[in-house]
């Protein structure tokens, strides 16, 4: 986005132009990305392949334009992402000329750790959570960027944009460094290190605007289409490959669906929707009665899940 | 901006214009201010209910939560929207800063929720920092009942208007509870006029409302004709907050050089105050080397101008040198340039403020050491009174000045507070102790030297980040004590410890070279390096001796001249045998052969440590494993 077109006043002075919202978003996402890329020795970009990773890969392009990005990105490979995730991801990775880091849990793998059998608690934990450490661990990042958005879940709301992380990756909410004005302290020991979130000032709205407005591609899962779908749990999940255990009598059917959210394809559920371009997505959104992560089966586990998980190292 | 999609195309034309005008919407952050029972999180669950930000598996949890934990007898309570964490929901109260958003036709809201509790100074500041308005909330109840304004409007106030808000709303809330009285909200808005007229606030906006029921809040309030002004969300949607700073001067920190190839070289930053356009000219702050803007780049295209809080990366006419932390500015109007200010501190960590004591200080995106070099006051935040103080304490504010290790580029806080403030850091914990805003520089003729203050032992340690030692090796001549005090030194200098390693080499040739090796010139050989040692442990090294002494009464001279703790006494023992036969040097053959009298452990005694920090096996460990325990003991 460029900004606003300048007024001119009477007097033929060009006046000075005021910013949209999204505009002072955007800037104070550059910033940020900037203020860590002069700051920290080995940087990441965590990349989920999600809209949100969209955006965040947009606003790095610019961020360090007309240079490359000055930092690999890391996508944590779960083995059950959706396969249109993996080829979009590849894709992106080629177009944009990126440094695409990819980790998977070997020994989650070898254990063969699955949704069906162990549950999304666990293997969230293992494929995820666990594979996201060993990754930091593996390459030693010492900041690593995250999509996270303060509009997204309660604990979320509280955390800094720099945020802190032992040396065992953990998160203390009652000890957060504060943050003031635009002053990050991006100060670590070695071992520890920041996880950075440029996007939290960003409500679900302003990304799907931003998608719009930039032009920014996006996985079609986003979209709606005919897919084949099975009811778990009243809910719409997606029979993406021939892992899925199906049910005596259950027969994949197809339906009109598209997805809000989007991670392990077993634990993430579609919607029935017939949105097929951003404005209609956007329309459908308004009329929403049921908040974004509602889809992700694992925020619901237990009360406070959450803030839980984000303690233990989940981004 | 980029050509938005066609909207025949998307075919829904009003879904089109929609994102359109969301386009066109402004943004206000504002902090509410309020304490535990003013009704602060049931306000901004409101703004959020009132706006339909509240989804059905929300309102879901929120109805079962009401249930749970609720504190409106089966109602729905809007407070628990908002806090987050489980600690504190349990407790009943917020204690950190929370972001929420909501928007409505007009605008997009960040709202900081920040705790009203007394500990939590600090959260406020931080969520304050980024705000351009304040709703301070009042509870016209407690007003009523204590009969005027309580300490902690007074000092809510006093943090908004240190941190630069110019903006203000006093709600004053609970009107439900007293009877939506005017008298009672002319009272409240008369006595907090006149307690925030030195406060310099340029707009006050009085708003009586009643969170939990609604009143002024979005709609205009049925119970309170007399009121006439707008609701709060009026004022917030409309309040004039139009950046002021980019009617400043022309700032521009540095953030990094972007040099993708040797035709382009441009610095990126974010304007923080002013505007820049192509062919205006400019000065580094600090050098005074002045350049023309030749572009101004972004990914969407070069811009005509740019202003305060556009991200963008600028190229200049001629190469200069910039680098990052220079600021670059208007010619005519340039920021302040040194290494001496006296500033406001709010003090934000639990460990108080040490004057004399070295903190790293981030202003911009420049960093220096930096130290306060006289605490002038302790302001008494619910007083205003300035008071004589020492240091700081958590959530305490002060007015200091402070020397830095180079010169800096800032303004007076007041003046802009995007180049006027800073943050200090500990050195060895990397947290986050202080926010500053300058109030203006030191001249040279008031000049307050670096070192000015009292500088102890401590003092020194601190700023070295280590604790001072004395570890003294002792051992029979080739027991192995210099190959592992030497490895000892090197892997503590790669830590970055400040060390020093005193043996017979360096002090036999100048400090003792009127000695012999009689047993009164040992004694006063090991009584100089003691000493020299404990000189040494006050400026703060970490000192490592090497020598024979063989006596317990001169290694029991030099640990009495130390600190409790700070004596190490490391035994190498190694057996007379075994050093006879590495005999490094060839002093046991002469030794023996009678050429060196008075020789340690041939015709002179070695007394054996009775009670050694650390007994080293010489013969069967190895010097890096030896040097390994040390370490265990120095930097345990």
């Amino acid at each position: 986005m460029s900004p606003s077109e300048s007024s001119r006043t009477d007097a033929g002075q060009p006046a000075l132009p005021s910013r949209t919202h999204l505009e002072r978003l955007e800037a104070e996402a550059i910033h940020i990305m900037r203020e860590v890329a002069a700051s920290f020795e080995n940087p990441v970009m965590m990349y989920s392949i999600g809209k949100d990773s969209s955006v965040m890969l947009h606003l790095a392009r610019k961020a360090f334009y007309p240079g490359r990005i000055p930092f690999p990105l890391l996508h944590v490979d779960t083995t059950w992402k959706f396969r249109e995730m993996i080829a979009f991801r590849d894709r992106v990775a080629k177009e944009y000329d990126l440094d695409l880091l990819v980790h998977t849990n070997e020994e989650g793998v070898r254990q063969n750790v699955n949704p069906f059998d162990h549950g999304s608690a666990y293997h969230t934990d293992v494929m995820k959570t666990a594979a996201l450490k060993q990754a930091l661990d593996k390459y030693k990042f010492d900041a690593a960027f995250g999509g996270a958005r303060r509009d997204e879940e309660k604990s979320r709301a509280k955390e800094r944009v720099f945020s802190f992380r032992t040396a065992q990756h953990r998160w203390d909410p009652k000890n957060q460094r504060p943050e003031l004005w635009n002053l990050y302290n991006t100060r670590v020991r070695p071992g520890e290190s920041i996880r950075v979130f440029p996007i939290s000032n960003w409500t679900e709205l302003d990304i799907w605007q931003y998608l719009y407005q930039e032009e920014i591609e996006i996985v079609p899962l986003y979209f709606a289409a005919r897919r084949p779908v099975v009811r778990r749990f009243d809910q719409w999940i997606l029979v993406d490959d021939d892992r899925i255990p199906l049910r005596p009598g259950e027969e994949p059917e197809m339906k009109m669906v598209r997805f809000r959210t989007l991670g392990c394809y077993p634990l993430t559920a579609a919607v029935e929707s017939t949105a097929t371009t951003l404005p209609e997505i956007v329309q459908e959104m308004l009329l929403a009665k049921t908040s974004e992560r509602e889809g992700r089966i694992i925020d619901f586990d237990q009360s406070g899940s959450m803030e839980k998980k984000k303690q233990e190292g989940y981004f | 901006m980029s050509t938005p999609n066609d909207p025949a195309e998307s075919g829904n034309t009003d879904i089109a214009a929609y994102l359109r005008h969301q386009h066109e919407t402004g943004l206000l952050r504002f902090i509410t201010c309020g304490s535990v029972d003013d009704g602060k999180s049931t306000l901004i669950g409101r703004l959020l209910w009132d706006s339909k930000l509240i989804y059905e598996d929300q309102l879901a949890a929120l109805t079962a939560d009401s249930k749970r934990v609720g504190t409106q007898q089966g109602g729905i309570d809007y407070a628990l929207l908002l806090d987050g964490l489980e600690a504190e929901r349990e407790q009943g109260i917020t204690i950190d800063v929370a972001y929420r958003f909501f928007s409505t036709d007009r605008r997009k809201f960040i709202v900081a929720d920040t705790p009203g509790h007394e500990q939590y100074t600090r959260n406020m500041v931080t969520g304050a920092s980024n705000a351009e308005a304040a709703v301070i909330l009042v509870d016209a109840a407690a007003v009523s009942r204590e009969g005027g304004l309580l300490a902690q409007t007074k000092r809510h106030s006093y943090l908004v208007s240190l941190v630069g808000i110019r903006h203000v709303v006093l709600a004053v809330n609970k009107m439900d509870l007293v009877g939506y009285d005017e008298a009672l909200f002319r009272e409240i808005t008369d006595a907090y006029r006149a307690f925030s007229a030195p406060l310099g606030f340029p707009d006050i906006r009085a708003i009586p409302v009643s969170a939990l029921r609604g009143d002024n809040v979005m709609e205009r309030s049925a119970n309170m004709p007399w009121y006439k002004g707008p609701t709060l969300l009026d004022y917030l949607e409309t309040v004039d907050v139009e950046d002021a700073r980019a009617q400043l001067p022309f700032r521009f920190p540095v953030q990094l050089v972007q040099r993708p190839d040797s035709a382009f070289r441009g610095f990126a930053g974010t304007v923080a105050s002013g505007a820049v356009r192509p062919g205006d000219e400019v000065a580094v702050a600090a050098s005074g080397e002045k350049a023309n803007i030749d572009r101004i780049v972004t990914m969407s295209g070069d811009l005509d101008v740019a202003v305060a809080g556009d991200a963008v990366t600028l190229t200049l006419s001629r190469e200069i040198d910039v680098s990052r932390g220079d600021v670059l500015a208007a010619p005519q109007a340039r920021p302040s340039i040194a290494d001496q200010f006296k500033a406001h501190l709010v003090w934000l960590h639990a460990e108080p403020l040490l004057p004399g004591r070295m903190y790293p200080l981030k202003s911009g995106t420049d960093t220096a050491p930096a130290q306060v070099t006289e605490l002038k006051a302790r302001v008494n935040i619910n007083t205003l009174a300035e008071e004589a103080a020492k240091t700081l304490e958590m959530n305490e504010v002060g007015l200091a000045n402070l020397a830095l290790g180079k010169d800096i580029a800032f303004d007076p806080f007041s003046e802009n507070a995007a180049t006027g403030n800073f943050i200090l850091i500990d050195r060895e914990t990397n947290a986050t102790v202080a926010a500053g805003m300058i109030q203006h520089a030191l001249r040279r003729a008031t000049n307050i030297h670096w070192q000015a203050v009292t500088v102890n032992k401590a003092a020194r340690a601190q700023n070295m980040a280590q604790r001072p030692r004395c570890v003294w090796f002792t051992g029979l001549s080739g027991s192995g004590k210099s190959t592992i005090a030497d490895i000892v030194e090197k892997r503590l200098h790669a830590m970055g410890r400040k060390t020093y390693l005193l043996d017979g080499d360096n002090v036999r040739h100048g400090l003792c070279r009127d000695l012999g090796f009689t047993d009164a010139d040992r004694v006063e050989n090991i009584r100089r390096i003691a000493e020299a040692a404990r000189l040494m442990v006050d400026a703060g090294l970490i000192v490592i001796c090497s020598f024979i002494s063989p006596f317990r009464a001169e290694r029991k001279l030099a640990r009495s001249l130390m600190e409790d703790g700070e004596f190490l006494e490391v035994f190498v023992d190694t057996p007379l045998s075994v050093c006879e036969a590495r005999d490094p040097k060839g002093l046991y053959r002469r030794a023996r052969a009678g050429e060196l009298p008075n020789f340690t452990g041939i015709d002179s005694p070695y007394e054996a440590p009775e009670g050694p920090e650390l007994r080293i096996d010489g013969a069967a460990m190895t010097p890096e494993e030896a040097a390994e325990r040390v370490l265990e003991l120095i930097l345990r």
